[in-house]
């Protein structure tokens, strides 16, 4: 199953043969203090720095999350847009828990965006899903409900599954345009919850056969030597059946093991994407490892 | 054992988490004729208190923080009802919450723990908390604070619709009221009308304190 997403002038193809695809986190405010106050005073100069690092990086959509505190979420959402449509032509996933931040980005965007998120309450189903048909967009669906963030993966299948019944069933949403997010856990929190989630990840790919994304840097949160968990993380995820993350891809440690990943479960073939990474990093001063 | 030695013993292992230690630490103390008190106050908080300084400054990570936070825990479960007897008072009784709409509660639990090991008493409330709920169990509980949790920027917004809720019971006065979950800040936490904010588990317990002191200071219970 092939999940296509496009900006003006490219498109990028989540899942089937694809490689890993990587999706930015960085155009996000939350946990960054100066570019909150930066976004404050509608100053978004700081977001063109962080979309070239992440196009040096290796990523191939930009998650993009306006959600400052006290800001005109909507406005700041239509400027970023607009912004870094004008800037690079990756596809862009568009994140807000607001529905208007997500419609007012809907309407400025060029393309087919990928909307972040709806969950499996009712009223957002019924708030989100048409903006996405409407717009022809893709749309990742987190599978908790008006109780829970549930642990139990058969659980998250089940409100998965609920997702795509009412996406595809009553809003004529394509199967192919929901990704679904299997809930990455900090495993500093309980060192069983990363688990859960692997066990979540092959439940939906055997059961629904979609694709998926996860924040992956949540699983590292509140331990040291994140990067190295982070690299550990992804590969074990994309063997499971993880088709994309919302990940640092600044990182060259984590975007590195994304590429070995996809040459070591056949989506790279004759090695060559790999090599020609490698040959690119000798012939010039790439971005710095971090 | 000398009971410094006791003391001393009972903090090192709070400290490393050692759950069974604790509690063993914690009988043989009782045993020696330690009071309640003197275990809690200077071995127990001490380590926790201890515990944070060490999460802040980037030493301690968050599975260290919750493996001590359990092992006091197993320490209070043996000294709260003493402590009751004696008619020791705790540092304070905090309601927590995650606000209505939201589900998140990694975030909040961490609190509670870190609350709980300072010495505070805990009421969780759990997720998706109304505001109703929270009147009724601030009335139910007297707290001496309330703390609203939330990881949306959607859910944020409940902070002040809590403190409406307290301002038109008006029950606004009785209790401090603290805010935090990862998209909230400072400002956002003063434009509610919030009391306290915190960015994390440990510095909430140190801004608990201090806004605690600081409101007996004005009217001594």
């Amino acid at each position: 199953m092939e999940t296509v997403l496009s900006s003006a002038s490219r498109q990028v193809r989540i899942g089937g043969e694809n490689p890993f695809c990587i999706i930015g986190e960085r155009i996000n405010p939350t946990g960054r203090k100066i570019f909150q106050e930066q976004l404050r005073r509608g100053d978004l100069a700081r977001i063109e720095i962080d979309v070239a690092e992440q196009l040096a990086g290796g990523a191939m959509v930009l998650d993009v999350n306006m959600g400052a505190p006290l800001c005109d979420e909507a406005e700041l959402m239509t400027r970023a847009i607009r912004l870094i449509q004008s800037r690079c032509d990756l596809p862009l996933c568009l994140d807000s828990s607001i529905v208007e931040v997500l419609e007012a980005g809907l309407a400025a965007y060029q393309g087919k965006a990928l909307v972040n998120s709806v969950t499996a309450e009712d009223d957002r189903l019924d708030a989100i899903l048409p903006l996405v048909k409407r717009h022809g967009a893709a749309v990742i669906g987190l599978p908790n409900d008006e109780e829970e963030i549930p642990e139990e993966p058969t659980r998250r299948l089940e409100l998965a599954r609920k997702i795509v019944d009412v996406a595809t069933g009553t809003y004529g949403i394509a199967i192919e345009d929901i990704v679904i997010d299997p809930l990455a856990m900090p495993v500093g929190a309980d060192t069983s919850l990363v688990l859960r989630t692997l066990e979540t990840i092959e439940l939906l790919r055997d059961e629904l056969g979609v694709n998926m994304a996860l924040g992956a840097s949540n699983v590292s949160f509140g331990m040291p030597d994140r990067g190295a968990i982070g690299a550990a993380f992804l590969p074990m995820a994309i063997a499971s059946g993880l088709t994309s993350a919302i990940m640092d891809a600044r990182s060259q440690q984590l975007v590195q093991a994304v590429k070995a990943a996809d040459l070591l479960t056949n989506r790279d073939p004759w090695g060559a994407a790999w090599i020609a990474a490698h040959r690119a990093r000798q012939a010039g001063p790439g971005p710095a490892a971090r | 054992m000398t009971t410094d030695e006791m003391l001393r013993q009972l903090y090192g292992f709070t400290l490393t988490g050692n759950g069974p230690e604790v509690l063993s630490l914690t009988r043989q103390g009782l045993e020696l004729g330690l009071g309640p008190e003197t275990l809690l106050y200077e071995a127990l908080i001490p380590a926790l208190e201890e515990v944070g300084a060490r999460f802040e400054r980037g030493d301690f990570f968050v599975p260290e923080m919750l493996i001590a936070g359990k092992a006091m825990a197993g320490a209070l479960e043996i000294l709260r009802p003493l402590l009751a007897e004696t008619g020791a008072q705790t540092i304070g009784k905090i309601v927590m919450g995650t606000v209505k709409g939201d589900v998140h509660d990694i975030g909040k639990n961490l609190v509670n723990i870190m609350f709980e090991g300072a010495g505070f008493e805990v009421i969780d409330l759990g997720v998706q908390v109304a505001p109703e709920k929270f009147l009724d169990a601030i009335r139910e509980h007297q707290p001496d604070i309330v703390g609203f949790s939330a990881f949306l920027t959607t859910t944020m917004p409940m902070f002040k619709a809590n403190i409406n809720a307290l301002q038109k019971a008006g029950m606004r006065d009785q209790v401090i009221v603290m805010v935090g979950g990862a998209p909230v800040t400072q400002e956002y936490a003063d434009v509610v009308g919030a009391d306290g904010y915190a960015a994390d588990a440990s510095a909430a317990v140190v801004r608990a304190k201090e806004l605690l002191r600081a409101r007996r200071a004005v009217a001594p219970a």
